[in-house]
């Protein structure tokens, strides 16, 4: 941060000293802004899977993979989360309102082999992510199926999406379907097109080798 | 394995010209710059006297055969932070901090082949544009297609640009459709992008394309969905989304 250029001319929106723009502003990660409204941003159509034929599945490093049907899942004890979000574009929202099951909860119904490590998300459509199973566990994570007390949106992920919300926001992948629990490390679909394998946003580790 | 971080590198304002009203391009000589991929981008960081800092990301509008410099093209957001910045204060021989080439998945290159189906909102048409530029120079044998909606005629980004690749007569296409206003004897669409505009320019193409859709999240949205279901494989149809954000 010593030797960052000084733009000419660049002053930049002001930068009020009351106690709530204070609160904001340290609510922000490094390099990224605030926004109100909701992007949407996706490397492909959003898949469209019908509740019906829709499961979750743990599986993988587990003594015996489990699978939850819609109306199974909807009957797992899920809670409200109010989280700030931050995606890798720039932009954080902060406050934002979910539904959803803790992965703390999910992980309860498998018995991990010893060597699990790490968990890989799968999603309708083929997209990927990978976390260390430490960064998912004691609330860090969950699987949202409501955003701002509404089922969440087809282009926001639903009906279901992976949130963890310490992470640039393509960890939380949409449309998940599935956990991969594996004792390896493997890169996920942006983690293997340049961007960081971790994506921790208050360390700013947007692309691979930050 | 620990791979080296993307440096932020210096730029040179080279050059400047207006697109439309509110839409400017940039010449930024970059050195030592590695080269990059059509449909990549750059993050771009401005820094205050104090020290505050903003970053955001711009598409690449020129083709990696462009010696010597990378052209952005941005859209002025009224209420934005940085875009009004680089259309009022920046001048040619101002310096801006810039790192990429960024984004390894919209991208389009030669040797992928095709046919390539293009479909842009706005200023979702600045990566397809770097396509587009790189097939002219070394990708004419790729049939391609743009279907390009835009509000007004004024707006269209690069309109005398596509106007001669269109007529270039080596398999480039060009589709207008103007949302808002047209001028007197516009004999294009008029409408919002549909699944049967989408059909019929899609249609010399033929469903073995390859698409690449930009531009804001409704048109989007509207735009692959309506190409799965008029046949694409979900797996061939790249997205990347512009919303009200992207100031």
């Amino acid at each position: 941060m010593v030797d960052r250029f000084v733009t000419r001319g660049f002053v930049g929106r002001p930068r009020s000293s009351g106690t709530g723009a204070g609160d904001f502003a340290s609510r922000t990660p490094p390099g990224q802004y605030l926004t109100t409204d909701f992007p949407v941003l996706s490397a492909g159509p959003t898949p469209r899977t019908p509740l019906d034929r829709w499961s979750l599945t743990i599986d993988g490093l587990v003594v015996s993979p489990i699978s939850w049907t819609w109306p199974e899942f909807m009957a797992l004890p899920a809670r409200e989360w109010t989280v700030d979000i931050s995606c890798v574009t720039k932009w954080t929202k902060l406050d934002m309102r979910w539904r959803g099951v803790s992965v703390d909860t999910l992980l309860e119904h498998v018995e991990l082999d010893p060597s699990a490590a790490f968990v890989i998300a799968r999603a309708d459509g083929g997209y990927t992510t990978n976390l260390p199973i430490a960064d998912v566990l004691n609330g860090q994570a969950f699987v949202a199926f409501e955003y701002d007390g509404r089922a969440l949106a087809p282009e926001h992920g639903g009906p279901a999406r992976l949130v963890v919300p310490d992470r640039y926001f393509w960890k939380s992948a949409k449309w998940v379907r599935g956990l991969h629990i594996q004792g390896r490390d493997e890169p996920g679909f942006w983690e293997s097109l340049g961007y960081h394998n971790r994506g921790d946003q208050w360390l700013e580790e947007r692309y691979s080798g930050d | 394995m620990v791979a080296s971080p993307i440096a932020w590198r210096l730029s040179t304002v080279a050059s400047i010209h207006d697109e439309t009203p509110t839409v400017r391009s940039f010449g930024l000589r970059v050195p030592d710059w590695a080269g990059h991929r059509p449909g990549q981008h750059v993050d771009l960081r401005l820094t205050a006297a104090d020290g505050y800092s903003v970053e955001r990301s711009y598409s690449i509008a020129s083709e990696p055969e462009r010696s010597g410099e990378i052209e952005l093209t941005v859209e002025r957001i009224e209420d934005g932070e940085v875009s009004p910045f680089l259309h009022e204060v920046v001048v040619p021989g101002d310096q801006i901090e810039i790192r990429g080439p960024i984004g390894g998945y919209f991208v389009w290159e030669a040797a992928l082949g095709g046919p390539l189906f293009l479909v842009a909102g706005g200023s979702g048409v600045v990566p397809l544009m770097a396509m587009l530029r790189h097939r002219a120079l070394v990708g004419r044998s790729t049939a391609a297609a743009l279907l390009f909606s835009s509000r007004h005629f004024e707006e269209i980004i690069y309109r005398e640009e596509l106007d001669r690749l269109a007529s270039a007569g080596d398999g480039t296409s060009v589709i207008h459709t103007l949302t808002r206003s047209q001028p007197a004897g516009w004999d294009g669409y008029t409408r919002r992008i549909d699944e049967r505009m989408l059909d019929e320019s899609l249609a010399p193409l033929g469903a073995s394309a390859r698409s690449y859709i930009c531009g804001p999240t409704a048109l989007v949205e509207t735009a692959a969905n309506a190409l799965v279901r008029l046949g694409l494989p979900p797996d061939r149809i790249r997205t990347e989304r512009f919303g009200p954000s992207g100031s």
